[in-house]
């Protein structure tokens, strides 16, 4: 296949980037989205130019690290799919394909695709955890979780941090990360005792940061790679409110 | 001149000797804890449980990692579970037993002490887990559920779908962002170590590259942890991260540190087989598959037909075949080798023959979709987005690929290296898993390593520094680090050959799976470490690094990477050349029974092979320790 690619290159987060024009041959459908951009930078390397720089490890839709704007939709056209797992065959000979970073305010560009998302960590360190130090755990069985509920706990949890929500969201809203965190431990009766504060300190560093606020569009939940719902923003909603109550 | 190493294992009957190790082991009154700095290098589940643990007790903890965040590292991505025993499935489970399985599985070539204790600290381990919210699957009642693994005989597996490494890591993961939160521990991600700094023989720090400024820093501590996991991405295709690399613990080895076994490397049986040339990775399917999923090939080498037409009578399920008791849990070395050599037969299957099938059709018609979409759901949506293929109605095509390090840094029974004040955790040393590890015991190690074990046996350690000041970063031996780290970085840029380091990898990785993988023999390592020898050669002279070193680029750091990639493939093949008998994974074409099963050579090769650098990579030294049974027999393995 020939592709012909518009490729985001920023020098840094201060200056301003531009879209460039390169063109591939001998693009095969076999190969994931990443081989091609290998592919591309193979070119760009040889040629003397500086490589585009984009982030991705495990190339296995888990880790989360890729992620990048492919025709303007996070993780590109197949549903449920990380960049990663997304292959040429869902292209054709001579598509061109515009590529950029997740742009939000809150996710400055590092250089050319690749973007800081330490605002999840941010968020996480808030409160998106259970308070046990290692050593203090009760006999496993002791607590136990019907199967549902462990497998409603599960679905939160599957969230790989990737940011696709944020970036597809008008307003650049970390509404359905954090509500993920939130609703897993609300099915669990692990952290419960502290599930108030957790709640109340999640949400309010999600807004000190420069996440935007969720208007409910729903956008995020169909661009998820783990499909994760938007009840969560729900349940979250509910449980702030509930936290704000008590008070 | 050779190393003194003792294990330093300590007195008492097996079952005793942990306990006895911690009731001895020397303490830090809490008030001293925060005096004492500790790095850890590397945020998977053995570098964040650590981290993480160490903070609690009190102890000033820096933790860095190369990824954007920590929570990216690679042990996200293991499957299909943790082992643990528990004994809820009542089905004859113990300490000994899984002591005894793992030693068999690692064919008799690990440490007593250290895989008892690695199955005694299990059960603690899912406590842990299941505290921090960790979602492992659950019975109606709500009680934990098991699955079985490779190699064993009992379900002592617990998981979260295919997503037990995710989970579980979330939970260390949470527990370290939750000690940072506290500003007990520092965080550096996007920081890639590149030296071990050590003054008067122990280790006092790191050099560090910050990988999105390109700026060299220096990191002073009374400790340093290696968490940096596996280094099988030395085969350029393997099931690891692109990012995975032997850089910190290779560094570590060329300023003293010592590497054990380096060739033992897990070739997984269940990876997705390579499509084209272009391909960059390997994906791997859960060996939990092989529970549910039948393996097989047509007995016809030139059979066309689809697999659905093959009648049962034309194919050859070979791992029931040939290990009826175990069938195809047999252990992954049996596993991946058994595939071999029916591909090796003409066999294989796939456009390029190069892969077995697993086949879900019975398990299907057995249990219903529903059962095996939710046990397995999440595989089989991965193994469609990547082939085009739905596994509930064809078979999939699985393939063996370099997985896990069965090999690294040198450790004691406290896990510290050779280096006093370097410790080694998880992957990244080479304690418990001898020649071949089973299923589902690397998450357990990296857990076990990091929440239970470096706690105590650094606190032993740092009891002894706490006089000693703080880490000066001035001092002339992180000078000299710094200086050495930047001139080669400098040297890479301005070679400006025309061969990239990815390349040179793709490259590297051929010779090493050719020679140094599944099989090996006389010949073709004696070729390899040729081979090596020259493409390295090449590497140092015609290597291009596009861009700058005082900046982001992607290129430097692949680069350095692979610079210690060529190094330490020599030793790999140096070391397996060295090792006449065969063991676990380590598969010497000369020896081998009638049947062409691995034959061990208990009488002279009954040690671990300590490898010291000696200025050379050509030249290294062998130091060996011995290996003592004293509690179980070695015997042949048996999985008929």
């Amino acid at each position: 296949m020939k592709i012909y690619l518009k490729i985001w290159r920023q020098k840094n987060k201060d200056t301003k980037g531009q879209l460039e024009d390169h063109t591939l041959d001998n693009v095969s459908a076999e190969m994931s989205f990443l081989e091609m951009l290998d592919m591309l930078n193979l070119k760009l390397a040889k040629s003397g130019e500086r490589p585009v720089e984009f982030d991705h490890d495990c190339r296995e839709g888990i880790c989360g690290q890729c992620g990048v704007m492919i025709n303007g939709i996070a993780h590109g056209p197949l549903k449920n799919t990380t960049t990663c797992q997304l292959h040429m065959r869902s292209f054709k000979d001579g598509d061109t394909i515009y590529i950029e970073p997740f742009k939000a305010k809150a996710f400055p560009v590092i250089r050319d695709l690749k973007v800081d998302r330490t605002g999840f960590d941010d968020i996480i360190a808030a409160g998106g955890y259970v308070s046990v130090n290692t050593g203090q755990a009760p006999e496993a069985n002791s607590i136990p979780v019907t199967h549902n509920e462990a497998e409603a706990a599960f679905d939160s949890a599957a969230c790989i941090g990737c940011g696709a929500c944020v970036a597809t969201c008008k307003n650049a809203s970390a509404a359905l990360f954090t509500s993920a965190k939130i609703s897993q431990f609300t099915h669990l009766p692990q952290g419960k005792k502290e599930s108030a504060k957790r709640t109340v300190d999640m949400v309010n560093r999600m807004e000190e940061l420069d996440f935007g606020h969720c208007t409910n569009t729903e956008a995020c939940q169909i661009e998820c790679p783990q499909d994760i719902s938007v009840l969560n923003i729900a349940k979250m909603n509910f449980e702030y409110n509930k936290a704000k109550l008590k008070k | 001149m050779t190393k003194e190493i003792h294990a330093n294992i300590p007195e008492g009957d097996l079952k005793d000797k942990w306990s006895n190790y911690k009731a001895k082991a020397k303490l830090v009154n809490p008030n001293n804890r925060k005096k004492l700095e500790v790095i850890v290098v590397g945020t998977g589940l053995a570098g964040a449980s650590a981290a993480a643990s160490l903070a609690e007790m009190g102890y000033k903890v820096k933790s860095f990692c190369f990824q954007d965040s920590p929570r990216r590292a690679h042990s996200v991505a293991a499957q299909g579970g943790v082992n643990a025993m528990k004994n809820y499935k009542n089905d004859g489970d113990s300490v000994f037993r899984m002591f005894y399985d793992t030693l068999k599985g690692g064919d008799f070539r690990s440490r007593e002490a250290n895989t008892y204790r690695l199955a005694e600290c299990s059960a603690s381990l899912i406590d842990q887990a299941v505290a921090q919210g960790v979602p492992f699957g659950r019975e109606y009642s709500g009680y934990l559920r098991n699955r079985s693994f490779g190699g064993v005989q009992v379900s002592r597996t617990f998981y979260a779908r295919g997503q037990t490494g995710q989970q579980l890591l979330l939970g260390s993961y949470q527990a370290l962002m939750r000690q940072k939160e506290t500003g007990q521990v520092k965080l550096y991600a996007r920081h890639e170590m590149l030296d071990l700094v050590t003054i008067d023989g122990k280790a006092k720090g790191i050099i560090a590259r910050n990988l999105d400024t390109g700026e060299i820093e220096r990191h002073g501590a009374h400790a340093v942890i290696l968490a940096t996991g596996g280094f099988g991405k030395i085969y350029y295709l393997s099931t690891l991260a692109m990012g995975c690399n032997a850089s910190a613990i290779w560094r570590a080895h060329k300023k003293g540190a010592l590497m054990a076994n380096p060739s033992w490397t897990q070739i997984h049986p269940t990876s997705l087989p390579q499509s084209g040339e272009y391909q960059s990775k390997l994906t791997l399917m859960s060996e939990s598959l092989r529970n549910d999923g039948r393996i097989w090939v047509p007995q016809d080498k030139n059979e066309t037909r689809k697999p659905k037409d093959i009648p049962e009578e034309e194919r050859d399920y070979y791992l029931e075949r040939k290990y009826p008791a175990f069938g195809n849990l047999a252990p992954r070395d049996i596993a991946s080798r058994s595939a071999k050599e029916q591909i090796d037969a003409g066999k294989g299957i796939g456009a390029l023959k190069n892969a077995v099938y697993l086949d879900f059709s019975h398990a299907i018609k057995e249990y219903g979709q529903d059962v095996i979409e939710e046990r397995y759901g999440n595989l089989f949506t991965m193994y469609e987005k990547i082939t085009g293929i739905n596994a509930y109605k064809e078979p999939m095509k699985i393939s063996p690929s370099a997985h896990f390090s069965m090999g690294g840094l040198w450790v004691d029974y406290d896990l510290m290296t050779t280096t006093p004040g370097l410790f080694a955790i998880g992957e990244a040393n080479f304690s418990d898993h001898g020649a071949n590890r089973l299923g589902a015991n690397s998450l357990l190690q990296a857990c076990v390593d990091g929440y239970y074990i470096a706690p105590y046996t650094l606190q032993n350690y740092l009891a002894d520094e706490i006089q000693v000041a703080k880490t000066d970063v001035n001092h002339p031996a992180f000078d000299e680090a710094e200086k050495q780290v930047k001139s080669q970085l400098e040297k890479f840029v301005n070679l400006k050959g025309n061969k990239t380091a990815e390349e040179f990898h793709r490259e590297l990785g051929k010779i090493l799976y050719d020679k140094c993988g599944l099989s090996r023999s006389e010949d073709g390592l004696k070729k390899a470490i040729t081979d090596i020898q020259n493409l390295r050669e090449e590497f140092h002279e015609n290597l291009l690094v596009p861009g700058d070193v005082e900046d982001i680029n992607s290129e430097l750091e692949k680069a350095g990477r692979v610079s210690d990639y060529f190094e330490l493939a020599e030793l790999m093949c140096i070391d397996a050349l060295r090792r006449e008998e065969s063991c676990g994974a380590h598969f010497r074409e000369e020896f081998q029974t009638e049947e062409g099963e691995a034959m061990r050579n208990d009488a002279e090769y009954s040690y671990s092979a300590a490898w010291e650098w000696s200025g050379q990579a050509s030249e290294p030294i062998l130091n060996k320790e011995p290996l003592k049974f004293e509690y179980v027999k070695p015997t042949q393995r048996n999985y008929k």
